[in-house]
């Protein structure tokens, strides 16, 4: 509201600087940075240097911020009717004035957490915090330098609106490319061992000549057209029809794999076991894809099957699986367990799918939560401590054997490769479910389930097999899990894991194979898994607060993922669609579609 | 006269406690064109519903082609050519007009007489043809009414179940509507519409019922009905007569 008058006065007085405005926005970003430094991030990221003895990813996590209302303060809107005026000077003081506001924040945290002591409720107001945030130098140049800081930065960002487009995007390129570089560290050294003494400090983190040389490429790369080069030829592959585009798809598919047959025998174990983990949860959202993303059911309790797949191959492989099990319960080898294991989550599937299946909307996301909860509780229950052995779970699961090699936990490589088998299997699958008439018939339930009805479709099946197809795909990642830890608890199948495994999908984008693989490379290799570390493993006790804050964020400026699928963006932006074919006249209204025959002709009654 | 295709004997129908439909007795013969009529809550839509097997109705028989089919699924009905355009089109709005018309004939298994049918419905509605790539819900009103008659006569249906076409849509669109109702009747497709508009409604139709609080009122053809006082008086509202 108030922002609203702000920008009021603002045209009503040129553009002379928009006080209102500037002490909103500065008051989010003082909020924001106050937030973020209570919440501990930047002490506890401070250990990990982005550049070496120049900037540390916890001086990061606040920096960024006001770049980005610096950004955002300035920004011009354009709207239909409206005409752009040249952006200046006036500009990047608003972008100033607004880091300086947000900068007094920290310095008045810091003043009072110098002078009070709410630690017992604040368990981040510490002398540490003060240490941070004044450079170890007095609180006096704390004080000054954060406003100083934050206000060059905002200006920074502003000043970004000045640039030309190309200009401005060597200027992204350049800090994109030297963060990339610092957070992809582990596996650029892993997989390439010279750059680990030419790029990287000793304690971690690039040196400053790299960042440069780093920056400096990434601008000559922008430059020099390679970029558009790129989307030329991404433009050509998607102009492609029939069998020119099947070979082309072909190809692609094959160097893919290629690469990923090749890139675990060159890296390290750490970068393979954190592949092995991405895979494990790939299969995982692909399975909820086809549920949530295809058929429009909101399983908040998937974990149950990947619960049942590792329960069940650790049961009939396990040397201690609990006493109870009687004699002649059969110790198999791992593949015949596996099978075991998807016809264990099939008739799970269909347990817990019949009963749920009939709801719709909320009330079957909540009673498939208590489902998921009903499952773990059960494996860690007393009453069936004889057969799972209950919170000490079963231990003593071996590899998996396949007579030429193993698959063992101790060999992450393995690892990878197995699950990137299952992982092809499932993609195939998806892939051709979609395309089938049972796809088909889940995208009509999602889209409207009475009408799909009407049409004849049996909405309970289909619903049922979708939640089958799932569970199935979830119990190969639960069968290769409990091979791979050699070990299996029932806190390894917390509702966290349901909600992760969804914001994997929903962040990568909802019903989109492709994007399901980005979105399990992103969330589970760079910020990691609920309990596995990711490439940046010092954000694991921030993990669920940056998931929170990315997931609020895709809903508000991105819904449709960060791979979005053409079907399900053109939904959620359909108002925008439609504004802008009205705008360019494609889209007649109902009144002057095609008939001509003025005033409506009622047909008078005979 | 041919027997009816479809047809309701003494049918009941409650929600939970609620009596929706009384004694309801409806036929539809092979090619004909009725219409009920009713104000709202009458029961129209429970109608139409029992008719396709959605709600099952307490009492009394649905009959298919002389077979009783009360516990037969919906899909059992549109196969045997029972098929329904819902009320304001419903389209599936975020897959193509294609996959609409595919949906269509869900049950079907005949890909040359899928492929054939398709051919007639882009010859009947040209439009649609130029829009199948095009998602659904970003058509205009008068294409998405074409789409939906299209997905419709994708199920090769024998009678056509109409849940007030003339919902929702433009007066000038209503118009061209109903010459498309009348176009597809044509073919020797019976249809049975379910509209408030009574005037265009009868003016197409045979024969018709009016419908009110559950219970069949009046059943006649749709001349004398358009010239019965009491239904002109009740559709101009200021006679409820209940």
């Amino acid at each position: 509201m108030t922002t609203a008058l702000g920008n009021n006065a603002a045209s009503a007085s040129g553009s002379a600087l928009d006080t209102r405005k500037v002490l909103n926005v500065g008051a989010v970003l003082a909020i924001s940075l106050v937030f973020i430094a209570l919440a501990g991030l930047p002490v506890g990221l401070d250990p990990r240097q982005v550049v070496n003895g120049i900037l540390s990813l916890g001086y990061l996590s606040l920096l960024w911020l006001p770049i980005m209302f610096g950004w955002t303060v300035s920004k011009q809107v354009v709207l239909e009717g409206m005409t752009a005026t040249k952006q200046g000077v006036g500009d990047v003081i608003t972008g100033a004035a607004t880091g300086v506001v947000g900068g007094l924040g920290l310095s008045v945290l810091l003043l009072l957490v110098n002078q009070f002591d709410l630690r017992d409720p604040l368990v981040n107001w510490s002398p540490q915090l003060v240490d941070f945030l004044t450079f170890s130098q007095g609180i006096g140049l704390g004080v000054i330098a954060w406003p100083v800081i934050c206000g060059v930065l905002g200006a920074f960002g502003a000043s970004l609106h000045l640039l030309d487009a190309t200009a401005r995007r060597a200027v992204l390129a350049a800090i994109g490319a030297v963060l990339f570089f610092a957070i992809f560290e582990t596996f650029i050294t892993d997989l390439f061992d010279f750059l680990d003494d030419l790029l990287y400090g000793p304690r971690g983190g690039l040196e400053w000549y790299a960042a440069l040389v780093i920056a400096g490429l990434a601008v000559a790369y922008t430059l020099s057209g390679a970029r558009e080069k790129i989307a030329e030829v991404k433009g050509d592959y998607h102009a492609l029809t029939g069998e020119a585009k099947t070979r082309q798809t072909a190809i692609l598919i094959g160097l893919s794999a290629v690469a990923l047959i090749i890139i675990p025998m060159v890296t390290g174990k750490i970068t393979q076991e954190l592949m092995a983990n991405v895979g494990i949860f790939l299969l995982l959202a692909l399975g909820l894809n086809i549920v949530v993303g295809l058929a429009g059911i909101l399983d908040l309790g998937y974990v149950a099957f990947f619960a049942v797949g590792g329960y069940t191959t650790a049961v009939l492989t396990a040397s201690n699986r609990g006493p109870d099990w009687p004699e002649w319960f059969p110790t198999t080898p791992w593949f015949v367990a596996l099978i075991a294991s998807v016809i264990m989550a099939g008739i799970a599937g269909l347990i817990i799918g019949a009963p749920v299946i009939r709801m719709r909307g909320d009330y079957l996301a909540i009673v498939t939560l208590g489902f998921g909860e009903i499952i773990r509780l059960l494996f860690l229950s007393d009453w069936l401590k004889g057969y799972f052995n209950g919170a000490q779970g079963i231990t003593q699961v071996p590899p998996a054997d396949f007579g030429l090699f193993e698959v063992a936990g101790t060999n992450p490589r393995s690892v990878f490769y197995l699950v990137m088998f299952f992982a092809a299997i499932s993609i195939y699958a998806s892939w051709r479910l979609e395309r089938s008439r049972l796809g088909r018939a889940w995208m009509a339930i999602r889209e409207d389930e009475s009408v799909a009805e009407a049409m004849g479709i049996n909405t309970v099946n289909a619903k049922l097999m979708a939640f089958v197809v799932g569970a199935v795909l979830a119990s190969f990642s639960g069968a290769i899990f409990s091979a791979k830890v050699g070990s299996i608890f029932p806190t390894s199948f917390l509702i966290l894991v349901s909600i992760i495994i969804l914001v994997v999908v929903i962040v990568g984008g909802m019903g989109n194979i492709m994007g399901v693989i980005v979105g399990s490379v992103v969330l589970i290799g760079v910020l990691g898994g609920p309990k596995q570390p990711g490439l940046l493993q010092e954000f694991s006790q921030y993990k669920l607060l940056i998931y929170g804050a990315l997931l609020i964020w895709m809903m508000l400026k991105r819904p449709e993922g960060l791979v979005p699928n053409a079907r399900r963006s053109r939904e959620l932006h359909q108002d925008e669609f439609l504004q802008d074919a009205w705008l360019k006249g494609e889209v007649d209204t109902d009144e002057d579609d095609d008939n001509p025959a003025p005033g409506g002709s009622q047909v008078a009654p005979a | 006269m041919a027997d009816p295709i479809l047809e309701f004997r003494n049918i009941n129908t409650h929600y939970g406690a609620v009596h929706i439909l009384k004694d309801v007795n409806l036929a539809i013969y092979p090619g004909e064109m009725v219409c009920l009529l009713g104000g709202n809550a009458s029961g129209k839509s429970t109608t139409l519903k029992t008719l396709l097997g959605m709600v099952t109705p307490t009492s009394g028989e649905v009959v298919l082609d002389g077979e009783v089919v009360n516990d037969k699924p919906t899909s059992y009905r549109v196969e045997r050519g029972i098929t329904m355009v819902p009320e304001n089109r419903r389209l599936f709005k975020r897959l193509s007009v294609l996959e609409n018309l595919q949906l269509g004939a869900y049950l079907r298994e005949d890909k040359q007489g899928i492929e054939s049918d398709l051919e007639r419905i882009y010859r009947m509605f040209p439009r649609v043809k130029e829009r199948l790539s095009q998602k659904a819900g970003t058509l205009s009103g008068g294409e998405q009414q074409m789409v939906a008659m299209g997905r419709a006569l994708m199920a090769q249906p024998r009678v056509l179940l109409m849940d007030e076409p003339s919902m929702g849509l433009a007066p000038a669109l209503v118009q061209t509507n109903f010459e498309l109702i009348q176009q597809i009747h044509e073919e020797g497709i019976a249809i049975f519409m379910v509209e408030q508009n009574a005037n265009m409604a009868l003016s197409l139709a045979d024969r018709g019922w009016v419908l009110q609080t559950g219970r069949v009122v009046l059943d006649d053809t749709a001349e004398s009905l358009l010239a019965n006082p009491d239904l002109r008086k009740s559709y101009l509202g200021d006679a409820g007569g209940h």
